[in-house]
């Protein structure tokens, strides 16, 4: 298979970019946050979403979805990320459906994403660095499980339908899903230096039925791994349009912006560091393919996906700070929109390990 | 099974069968290399016989049209070839700038009777070539090259000086660049062939930092060349030099995948401090990120969906990533990898190695020229 964009899935982006500017262009996310927006995210963008068929891109066609990839889905992230679009479609439409897929779930948590009216949130990290430990447990209680523990870092955590949350279970690591009226859980939105809400959650003893776990007890890190692996392929996508955002804009600003009569972009110093910027971004592209493509082929894709997620948090960050840079001073300004990107991307970085994490994890794996 | 998959069987059982056990091990060395030509050298008798097996299938330049020597694959036949022979680690068959320069610029600006005289002997290592681009007043400046090729009826007379052409003293031909009008800067230029053998054509090693002379300084004085030996027309060949310049910039963007990580990963298994194992392993995560860009750019560039100054970008990338490598190894090996000449360090391998590669940065065009190419043709940035 070609490392490239075959035809449907070059439609797809074009359909995409053309919606995605035209319903949630970046102006829209900066009404939310001066509209002090306590959802995060507009509702009716979610329902449009959904009427696109976006909502159901990784469900498979048995169950209503539209039954693609993560190649595709992909391409959706890169847009969000390019137009800094509030939305829960990474950690709903592409985490938690591909977590929740093939499991007894489906059938009660995927009509209501596919009609664009259901939210689910990730209850991963427990400490300010994702790190993989987890310390949270999942008693036996009754018929069910007692969860007490606390996560954050929750992205839609506050206003999400469905919490997938991550526990120790005596033999292993158990995923649930669990419901947001569930007794004893509380979830605490703050918002972050991208101006999106994220949640601290509690589990206060909190009651869940048995078949609130997703897969097997103890078998967590099966639906876990393949969440996280989703999770962070989507996040890569997602910072490659952020940090392609970020570049588009600033080498259009060398083309305008006039200094000692001539536009900027003609000095030499400017011209090679927007170049290296772009050789970075082709490769964190490529790397972002790669991890979707062999997603989607089912073979062994960690350490392609530890690959994209490091290289598109190092490449994004490089573009995000060279556009601020070479903006010069209205870079620093809140009028702009370059320092949107910075700091959406700074949370992209951080968000299921940061570029070190990642290559930890791949010089572990090689044994180093 | 479909076609491609019945190819694939095909193509990792004739390599089980034809690639001898020797040359599926890494190079220890630039010496290892295998470049044919009238007068090969050979480390190993085994190379001899990979790349005979490899020539006769026209597997050694495997998308080339089978008249020309090739083997005529599809792009997606010659990705799974790639794909097998990597599976195997098997060692390139032919280094050859003829496969990764002349060629490519043949099959677009050759005449047919050019065509059928050259590629078969590029494809079966029959014929070494040297690219004769560079000179001591025209380096990134190119095309402010001197040397002469005066009308002299059915032949030019070739006159003046190359430099940094590498292998010059152990190539067969010479594909070259010389002036044929003086009037006018890149119109002024024409692309050549000729033997090396020719009368007139003498050429000098230069020592190296890495203590090797690969490259050389080659002197025309007064060599005849047939007007039928010229590729494309007279006063066009900036045309194939840029066109081959693109090739050339493939070809050393590979150098970014090198042997991967993988000398770096068996050195930092052995314990380094723990900084140094943070730059490796961010390294890692470049270098296989290049090489999925790598697999990107060959596949765009197949189906002609790359932008034609994207080797650029490919070059700057890699060659400055080979040069990280290397500082990195350095930096493992210690005190071991300083010596020069002992057994245990093959006669320095590792510091020749590390010193090769700062030129990776500087030859077929300068980081810094490759940045301004991606700034102009790419981004479109002003001048």
């Amino acid at each position: 298979m070609p490392l490239y964009l075959n035809d449907e899935q070059a439609m797809l982006r074009d359909t995409a970019k053309e919606f995605v500017a035209e319903h949630a262009p970046v102006s829209h996310m900066r009404a939310l946050r001066d509209a002090k927006d306590s959802t995060g995210f507009s509702r009716d963008l979610w329902k449009q979403f959904a009427g696109m068929g976006l909502t159901g891109i990784l469900i498979p066609e048995s169950d209503g979805g539209l039954g693609l990839g993560h190649v595709e889905a992909g391409v959706v992230l890169e847009e969000i990320g390019r137009n800094l679009s509030p939305s829960p479609f990474l950690s709903t439409a592409v985490a938690a459906v591909e977590a929740l897929k093939g499991t007894a779930h489906a059938a009660r948590w995927f009509p209501g994403i596919l009609a664009g009216e259901t939210v689910a949130a990730l209850a991963i990290d427990e400490g300010p660095k994702h790190n993989g430990r987890i310390e949270m447990q999942a008693e036996r209680a009754g018929n069910g499980f007692r969860l007490t523990g606390a996560k954050t870092f929750v992205a839609h955590g506050h206003v999400a339908d469905l919490i997938l949350v991550a526990a120790k279970t005596g033999g292993g690591t158990t995923l649930f899903a669990v419901p947001n009226d569930a007794k004893g859980l509380s979830a605490a939105p703050e918002r972050l230096a991208d101006a999106s809400l994220s949640a601290r959650i509690r589990f206060d003893g909190v009651e869940v039925d048995a078949d609130a776990v997703i897969g097997d007890v103890d078998a967590g890190d099966g639906p876990l791994g393949r969440l996280l692996a989703a999770g962070r392929t989507g996040a890569s996508a997602e910072l490659l349009g952020v940090g392609g955002g970020a570049a588009d804009m600033t080498v259009s600003y060398l083309k305008e912006r006039k200094q000692f009569g001539v536009l900027i972009g003609s000095f030499q110093a400017l011209q090679h560091r927007a170049a290296h910027l772009y050789s970075e971004m082709e490769v964190a592209r490529g790397a972002v393919l790669k991890a979707a493509q062999l997603l989607d082929s089912g073979e062994d894709a960690r350490e392609a996906v530890a690959v994209a997620k490091a290289m598109t948090g190092l490449a994004t960050t490089l573009a995000v700070q060279e556009g601020v840079q070479m903006h010069g001073g209205i870079g620093m300004t809140d009028e702009y929109d370059i320092g949107f990107y910075m700091k959406r991307a700074r949370v992209l970085a951080e968000m299921f390990g940061d570029s070190n994490f990642h290559a930890d994890a791949l010089a572990r794996a090689a044994g180093y | 099974m479909s076609d491609l998959e019945q190819f694939r069987a095909e193509t990792r059982a004739w390599l089980e069968e034809n690639c001898p056990p020797e040359m599926r091990k890494p190079m220890r060395g630039e010496k290892d290399a295998t470049w044919g030509g009238r007068n090969p050298e050979y480390a190993h008798p085994d190379q001899k016989v990979w790349m005979d097996r490899m020539g006769a299938r026209g597997w050694t330049v495997p998308d080339w049209p089978k008249e020309y020597g090739g083997g005529g694959l599809s792009p997606a036949e010659t990705k799974i070839l790639r794909e097998e022979l990597k599976r195997i680690n098997a060692r390139n068959p032919l280094n050859s700038f003829g496969i990764s320069m002349l060629g490519p610029a043949l099959l677009k600006y050759g005449t047919e009777e050019q065509k059928l005289e050259h590629l078969p002997k590029i494809a079966r290592g029959e014929i070494r070539w040297c690219q004769g681009y560079s000179e001591p007043n025209a380096g990134s400046d190119l095309a402010g090259l001197a040397t002469s090729a005066e009308d002299a009826g059915d032949h030019y007379i070739v006159n003046g000086q190359k430099v940094w052409t590498s292998y010059a003293d152990k190539a067969d031909w010479i594909f070259c660049l010389v002036r044929t009008d003086k009037t006018t800067k890149q119109g002024g230029i024409s692309f050549l062939l000729f033997d090396m053998a020719s009368e007139g054509v003498s050429t000098k090693p230069i020592l190296l930092i890495s203590g090797y002379s690969p490259f050389c300084e080659t002197f025309f004085d007064n060599v005849k060349v047939p007007k039928a030996n010229r590729v494309h027309d007279e006063n066009k060949g900036w045309d194939v030099a840029k066109y081959l310049l693109g090739h050339e910039r493939e070809m050393i963007s590979g150098m970014g995948l090198g042997a991967g990580t993988d000398q770096l990963i068996e050195a930092a298994r052995k314990g380094v401090d723990p900084i140094l194992r943070g730059q490796i392993a961010l390294f890692d995560v470049r270098s296989r990120a290049f090489a999925a860009m790598s697999e990107r750019f060959i596949d765009e560039l197949k189906a002609g969906k790359a932008h034609p100054a994207q080797p650029s970008m490919m070059k700057y990338y890699g060659t400055e990533l080979n040069k990280t490598r290397h500082e990195l190894l350095m930096a493992a090996g210690g005190s071991d990898a300083l010596e020069w000449e002992s057994e245990a360090s093959n006669g320095g391998a590792a510091p020749r190695a590390w010193l090769r590669t700062k030129a990776n940065s500087i030859e077929g065009g300068t980081s810094e020229i490759q940045l301004n190419i991606i700034a102009k043709r790419i981004l479109d940035l002003p001048s």
